[in-house]
C-alpha cells in the first residue's frame, strides 16, 4: 500500500493529486500540496539524514523553516543540485529527486556513526583542543579529514544555470508573516488606504492556523478565513501579497530584504523564469508578525527519528492528513502539546501516553485528553529512548522517583513551549526585554519604525493577537501618513480552544548536570546539554563564548529551536539569571539565502559594464586580441598570418619606428577644464606651472595627492586662455574628476571653473612614427602641420576628414606623433580613413602591448604600474615637472615631509639583464647579494619588463633603493631557477637624445 | 542601504547614489606650504573616528555631483542631519550625545 500513514479523513490535500518522487533512489508517491517531509512521513519514512558530528540517525523535527535535521539534496538535473534543503519547506513536485546527506555508504548503515562511539573525544571545543598542533597538520591532515567527515551536503560542481531577479519596492506598511496576526494587520492597513506588502514564507498564508484545529475567525474555521482573507488582499490594488517569500534581513532605515522563491516548487519551470527574486523593500512602517517557534524537550537520546515537535505532528495531521505514527506518545511541559494528543486521538491514532513534566496540569485540555481515554502521566519525565533508526520505546519515570516504565511507541512528540520569533526585530537593532513571568525574550525598545504583533510579540491567544494586529495595522497606516476618510477597519471576532503556556527551557530530568546523557540542545551542530555545561566549566562566561566554544546555534538553522535551551543551561551553570547571561546576536539571514538571489543579474557579462571604444568593431574585424583594462576592452595586439603574441608585438614595434603605427587611444580619460580661473585651478591641481603655457601648446602634467605621492598624469593642451583639454590615465578619469571636484567645491569654491567629463565624447586616434605626418596630412583641412607652425607638444582645432577635431602633436612612443580627437560618433570612419592613408606608407595597427613596449623604451612611466602610491615625482625622475616657484599646489607640503626628502628612497631606474635574452618578471624582487641567507633584504622590484625588438634585447624599469646613485651597479633578481643578474641603467633605452620626435 | 538627504537636491535618495568622502570640517590650511610637520600631520593624517556622532563629507556623485556634510551616529547609523558644504558645524546639543 502506498502512503500507509495518509489518513483519508484528515488533512486538506486532494487525494486525487498523486505525485511521484524519489528519495535516495527509491520511488514514492505523495500528494500535490505536500512538502517533501509530509510526503516522506506519509510513506512512513522518518530517517532522512545523519547528524553533523556524530552521524547519528536523524528524522524530521518540525514542519517549517526552523528545521535543523531534515536537510536533503534536491537534484533537478546535473547543474541543479541544491544541498541542505530543508525537507519541511521543499514543496513536492512530480519527479522530485532528493538524496540524504552526510552518510556513507548508505543512510541506514553509515561508517561515520563511529564518531558517535567516540563521542567523548568530540565534545565541546574539540576543534580547538585536539587539532591545535602541529600547525602543518591542520592543512594536510586535520582539516581535509574533518571536512569530509563532518559536513552538510555537497556543493554543486557546475555553474548555476538559473536566473535570479531583483526588485526594489516602496510601501507604506510592510507586514512580515501571513499568519492570523499578519493577515489581520494587512487587512486593517489596506482598509485604511495604505500601500501594503504582505510577505509570507509558505505557499499559502495562514501560519499556525495550518494546525490549530479549533481556531475560529469571523465565524469560520481559521484556515478558511486565512485563505479568503489572502484572496481578498491579493485582489486589492494597494496590496502586494508575496507568498513563498521570506523576510530574511532587517537593515537600516526600514529596509528589509525579502527573497521570493518562484520555481523551486514546480516540476517543469519555464527555462527563462527566474528561480528567485530578491526584494529590497523600503517601508514607512513595518509590522512584524513572525509568530513563535516551538522548542523540543531536552532529555536523553531525544534525537531519534520519530521524535518531533508537537505542533509539527499537528501540522502533518491537520493539514497534510498524515499520521506521524500509529502509537504516539507526547512529552511536554506546556499546555499546547495536549492538542496534539487530542487531535491525533480523534483521528484514530493511539496515544501511548501523555507525559507531562508538571506535577498537576489543569484545565479543559487536560480534562478533554483524559475524557478521550488518553493516559496523562503528570509529574513524569521521559528519561530515555530506544530504537536504532527510529524511536521504538521510551522510558518514563516519575519526577519524584519511583519505578520507571517502558512504553512501546513508534513516534514521540514533544513541546517545552514556544519561543517568539524575534529575529527580525533584533536585526532591526531593537532591544529585547526578558519577561520574567513567561521566561522569554520579547520585543522591548524599538529603534526603527516597526511594531510586533501576535505570537512574535508574546501575544499567544488568537483573539488577542488578531485584535492587536488590527489595531497595529490601522495605526501603521496612520503613521505612514495615510489618511482615508471613513476607512472601515474590520472588527474580527476570533477565538480558539488552544491554550498556550510558557513551558520550560533547559534540560529536563535525565539530562541534568552530572549525567552522561546525549541530550541534544542543538540538533544541527550536535550540541548536548553536557557540552554547554562543559563550556561553562572550562571558563566560558559570556553566552557569546559558550556559543563559539560549543558551536551551539551556529548551524544554518541559527539555533531557532535551541538557543533558549542553551542559554537556560548556561545560566543555571553560571548561577546567574538569564538576562545577565545575555542573548546571542541575531544576524541576517533569518533562513539561508542563495548567493544567486543576492547576486541577481550581476554575474558573468553583467558583473560590471563592459566599455568598448568606437573603433572596437574594426579591431575585432582585424583580428585583434583584446585585454581588459579596467572596464575597457582594449586591442592588445593584432596578430597576422599566424603570428604568436611575441611575433606580432615585435612586428608592430618595428613598424612604428620604421614607418608608422595607428593606435586606438580612445580610452584615455579626458576632462575639460573651463572658466576664467581655469589656469589658476590647474596650477593648484598639478605640480606644473600653467599660467604661462601658451594657447595651442601642451604640457605633461603630474597630479599629486596632498601627501606628495603621484596620483595621476597626462598631457594637457591649452585650447584658449580659459580652456584646457586634460587627459588622464585610462580608467583614471572618474577619480581624477572626483579629486578635482572635491577641491573645486570644498577648498577653492571661489574659483570660476567648470569641469566636464569628456572621455566618451572624443575618439582618440594616435598616429605615431616617422611617416605619421604624411599619413595625417591628406586628411587635415585647415591646420598647418609644419614643424614651425605645429611643433612637438602643441594642439590645434580644425577639421580632420571634414569632422571638427582637436589635433595634438604629441608622442607616447618617442616618435613624431599625432593624436586626432574627433567626436566619438565619427571615430570609426576617421579611423578607417587614417588606416587607408597608413596603408600607403606601410603603417600597422598596434595594440596596448606595443604601446607599453615603445613607451618603456623611452622610459615613460605608467601611473599605477611604475608607481604604486608611494612614489614622488623625484622618485620617478620627474622632478623637472614641479613648478619650483609655485606657492601652492596639492601635494606641495606633502613633498616636504622628511621621509619624502630623505636620501636613499626607492627611485625609478632602468635595468638591463646581463643576458640580453632574459626578460625579467614584472613584480620580481631585487636584492644586492643573491647569496645572503633567506629572508633576503629586498631593495626594490621590477615594475615594467619587456622584450624590446628595437633595442634587440630585454629592457626593464624598476623601483630600487637609492637607484639613481646606483648607475652601473650589478644587482640580482632571485627567481625559482636561480638569480638573474642585472645592471642598473638610465630609464631611456632608445633614442636617448630624443631626436626622433622631430624626425 | 541608507537613505541620505541631499541638501542640494532637497530629497532623500538611496545610498547607492552617494560616495563617502571622509571626515568633515577639516579645512586645508591657507598657508599649507609653510605649516609644520605637526600641523600637517593633524591636517592630513589624524582623524577623530568617534563612537557616536561623527561629521563627515558625502558626495551625491550619481546625482547632482555636490559635496555636502552630514552628522551621523556611528552607533545607530542614523543620519542626524545633512547640510551644505561651507556651512558651519551644527551644534547638535543633546542629539549629539551617544544614542
Ligand atoms: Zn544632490
Amino acid at each position: 500500500m502506498t502512503q500507509p500513514f495518509r489518513l483519508p479523513t484528515a488533512g486538506r490535500l486532494d487525494a486525487a493529486g498523486t505525485v511521484s518522487f524519489i528519495f535516495d533512489g527509491k520511488p514514492h508517491t505523495g500528494l500535490a500540496g505536500d512538502t517533501l517531509a509530509s510526503a516522506l512521513l506519509a510513506n512512513g519514512v522518518h530517517l532522512v539524514g545523519r547528524s553533523f558530528k556524530y552521524h547519528r540517525p536523524r528524522g524530521i523535527l518540525s514542519a517549517g523553516a526552523e528545521e535543523p535535521n531534515a536537510l536533503v539534496g534536491i537534484h533537478r538535473d546535473p547543474a541543479r543540485k541544491t544541498p541542505n534543503v530543508r525537507a519541511t519547506v521543499q514543496e513536492l513536485y512530480d519527479g522530485l529527486a532528493a538524496v540524504s546527506q552526510n552518510r556513507w555508504p548508505s543512510l541506514a548503515f553509515d561508517v561515520g556513526a563511529l564518531n558517535d562511539l567516540g563521542a567523548p573525544f568530540f565534545s565541546a571545543g574539540f576543534y580547538y583542543k585536539t587539532f591545535m598542533w602541529p600547525r602543518a597538520a591542520w592543512e594536510r591532515l586535520y582539516e581535509p579529514v574533518i571536512r569530509r567527515a563532518a559536513g552538510l551536503g555537497t556543493a554543486p560542481d557546475q555553474p548555476d544555470p538559473d536566473r535570479y531577479s531583483n526588485r526594489f519596492a516602496h510601501c507604506d506598511v510592510l507586514v512580515v508573516g501571513g499568519g492570523a496576526a499578519g493577515l489581520a494587520a494587512a487587512l486593517a492597513a489596506s482598509e485604511a488606504g495604505a500601500r501594503v506588502i504582505l510577505a509570507d514564507e509558505q505557499a499559502e498564508p495562514g501560519g499556525s492556523l495550518r494546525f490549530e484545529a479549533g481556531a475560529v475567525i469571523d465565524g469560520m474555521p481559521g484556515w478558511e478565513w486565512a485563505q479568503r482573507t489572502a484572496a481578498q488582499l491579493a485582489a486589492r490594488d494597494n496590496v502586494r501579497l508575496l507568498t513563498r517569500t521570506t523576510g530574511f534581513g532587517y537593515y537600516a532605515q526600514n529596509m528589509l530584504g525579502l527573497v521570493e522563491r518562484l520555481t523551486d516548487h514546480l516540476a517543469a519551470p519555464h527555462p527563462e523564469a527566474p528561480r528567485e527574486r530578491l526584494w529590497q523593500v523600503r517601508a514607512k512602517r513595518v509590522v512584524l508578525a513572525t509568530g513563535a517557534i516551538e522548542r523540543h524537550m531536552v532529555f536523553p537520546d531525544n534525537d531519534r527519528p520519530g521524535i518531533m515537535l508537537a505542533s509539527a505532528a499537528r501540522t502533518y495531521l491537520n493539514h497534510f492528513g498524515v499520521a506521524v505514527g500509529r502509537r504516539v506518545a507526547v512529552y511536554t511541559a506546556d499546555d499546547s502539546a495536549y492538542a496534539a494528543a487530542i487531535d491525533l486521538k480523534k483521528k484514530g491514532v493511539e496515544i501511548a501516553a501523555l507525559v507531562d513534566l508538571r506535577p498537576a496540569p489543569q484545565g479543559a485540555h487536560v480534562e478533554e485528553a483524559r475524557g478521550l481515554g488518553i493516559e496523562v502521566l503528570a509529574g513524569h519525565a521521559v528519561t530515555g529512548t530506544e530504537g536504532r533508526l527510529r524511536v521504538r520505546r521510551i522510558d518514563v519515570a516519575p519526577v519524584n522517583g519511583g519505578a520507571p516504565r517502558q512504553i512501546e511507541v513508534d513516534a514521540l512528540v514533544t513541546s517545552s513551549g514556544w519561543t517568539p520569533a524575534v529575529h527580525l526585530f533584533s536585526q532591526s537593532r531593537g532591544k529585547l526585554a526578558f519577561n520574567e513571568a513567561t521566561q522569554r525574550f520579547l520585543p522591548g525598545q524599538y529603534v526603527q519604525d516597526a511594531v510586533s504583533v501576535g505570537a512574535g510579540n508574546g501575544t499567544t491567544g488568537l483573539g488577542e493577537a488578531v485584535a492587536e494586529a488590527l489595531q497595529a495595522g490601522e495605526k501603521a497606516a496612520k503613521e505612514a501618513g495615510v489618511s482615508k476618510a471613513r476607512a472601515k477597519v474590520p472588527n474580527l471576532e476570533a477565538g480558539s480552544t488552544e491554550r498556550w503556556s510558557s513551558g520550560m527551557a533547559g534540560a529536563a530530568p535525565g539530562a541534568e548536570a552530572g549525567k552522561k546523557a546525549m541530550a541534544f540542545v542543538d540538533f544541527q551542530n550536535d550540541v548536548t546539554a553536557k557540552d554547554i555545561r562543559q563550556a561553562v566549566q572550562e571558563g566560558m562566561r559570556s553566552i557569546e563564548h559558550v556559543k563559539r566554544f560549543t558551536t551551539t546555534g551556529m548551524a544554518t538553522d541559527q539555533g531557532k529551536t535551541s538557543n533558549l535551551h542553551a542559554l537556560t543551561i548556561a545560566s543555571e551553570m553560571l548561577g546567574k539569571p538569564i538576562p545577565e547571561v545575555g542573548l546571542t546576536t541575531f544576524r541576517p539571514p533569518y533562513t539561508p539565502v542563495t548567493f544567486g538571489a543576492l547576486v541577481g543579474h550581476g554575474r558573468g557579462a553583467l558583473f560590471e559594464p563592459t566599455r568598448r571604444t568606437p573603433i572596437h568593431t574594426w579591431a575585432e574585424a582585424h583580428g585583434a586580441v583584446f585585454e581588459d583594462v579596467g572596464q575597457w576592452k582594449r586591442a592588445w595586439y593584432f596578430p597576422s598570418g599566424g603570428e604568436d603574441m611575441h611575433a606580432a608585438v615585435a612586428r608592430e614595434c618595428r613598424t612604428v619606428r620604421q614607418s608608422a603605427g595607428i593606435f586606438d587611444a580612445s580610452t584615455l580619460g579626458k576632462i575639460e577644464v573651463v572658466g576664467p580661473d581655469a589656469a589658476r585651478f590647474m596650477e593648484l591641481m598639478y605640480t606644473n606651472p600653467w599660467q604661462k603655457l601658451a594657447v595651442g601648446r601642451c604640457r605633461y602634467g603630474i597630479m599629486l595627492r596632498e601627501d606628495g605621492f603621484i596620483y595621476d598624469d597626462g598631457v594637457v593642451g591649452r585650447l584658449a586662455e580659459d580652456r584646457f583639454h586634460v587627459t588622464t590615465t585610462t580608467g583614471g578619469a572618474p577619480r581624477v574628476l572626483h579629486h578635482m571636484e572635491d577641491y573645486l567645491q570644498t577648498e577653492f569654491p571661489d574659483l570660476k571653473v567648470w569641469l566636464t567629463s569628456t572621455s566618451e565624447q572624443w575618439a582618440t586616434i594616435a598616429v605615431q612614427g616617422p611617416k605619421s605626418r604624411d599619413i595625417v596630412a591628406p586628411l587635415v583641412e585647415d591646420i598647418d602641420l609644419s614643424d614651425e607652425a605645429m611643433p612637438h607638444m602643441s594642439v590645434r582645432e580644425g577639421r580632420v576628414c571634414g569632422v571638427p577635431a582637436r589635433l595634438f602633436r604629441i608622442s607616447f612612443t618617442g616618435e613624431r606623433g599625432f593624436e586626432i580627437n574627433v567626436p566619438a560618433d565619427y571615430g570609426l570612419s576617421v579611423w578607417e580613413a587614417v588606416w587607408a592613408e597608413g596603408g600607403k606608407h606601410g603603417a600597422c595597427a598596434y595594440g596596448t602591448e606595443t604601446m607599453h613596449v615603445l613607451r618603456a623604451e623611452k622610459g615613460f612611466i605608467i601611473v599605477g604600474q611604475d608607481t604604486d602610491g608611494t612614489v614622488t615625482p623625484d622618485d620617478a625622475g620627474l622632478g623637472w615637472a614641479i613648478g619650483r616657484k609655485k606657492k601652492d599646489f596639492v601635494g606641495i607640503r606633502g613633498l616636504k615631509r622628511p621621509d619624502l626628502t630623505a636620501p636613499g628612497r626607492r627611485q625609478l631606474v632602468g635595468l638591463k639583464t646581463s643576458d640580453p635574452k632574459t626578460v625579467l618578471e614584472e613584480g620580481a624582487q631585487i636584492v644586492a647579494d643573491p647569496n645572503q641567507p633567506v629572508p633576503m633584504k629586498m631593495i626594490g622590484f621590477v615594475t615594467s619588463s619587456y622584450w624590446s625588438e628595437n633595442c634587440g634585447r630585454s629592457i626593464a624599469l624598476a623601483l630600487v633603493e637609492n637607484g639613481s646613485h646606483r648607475m652601473g651597479e650589478r644587482l640580482h633578481v632571485p627567481m625559482p631557477d636561480g638569480a638573474v643578474e642585472v645592471e642598473v641603467v638610465p630609464t631611456v633605452f632608445f633614442d636617448e637624445k630624443g631626436e626622433r620626435t622631430n624626425g | 542601504m541608507l537613505l541620505i538627504h541631499c541638501p542640494y537636491c532637497e530629497e532623500e535618495r538611496p545610498e547607492l547614489e552617494f560616495r563617502h568622502a571622509g571626515e568633515a570640517h577639516i579645512a586645508r590650511p591657507e598657508n599649507i606650504a609653510e605649516i609644520s610637520d605637526e600641523a600637517f600631520q593633524r591636517y592630513f593624517f589624524i582623524r577623530a573616528n568617534p563612537k557616536g556622532v561623527t561629521f563627515e563629507r558625502w558626495r551625491h556623485i550619481h546625482g547632482c555631483g555636490r559635496f555636502f556634510n552630514a552628522a551621523r551616529d556611528t552607533v545607530s547609523d542614523r543620519f542626524l542631519m545633512t547640510y551644505k558644504a561651507g556651512e558651519p558645524k551644527p551644534d547638535l546639543g543633546e542629539a549629539g550625545g551617544n544614542q
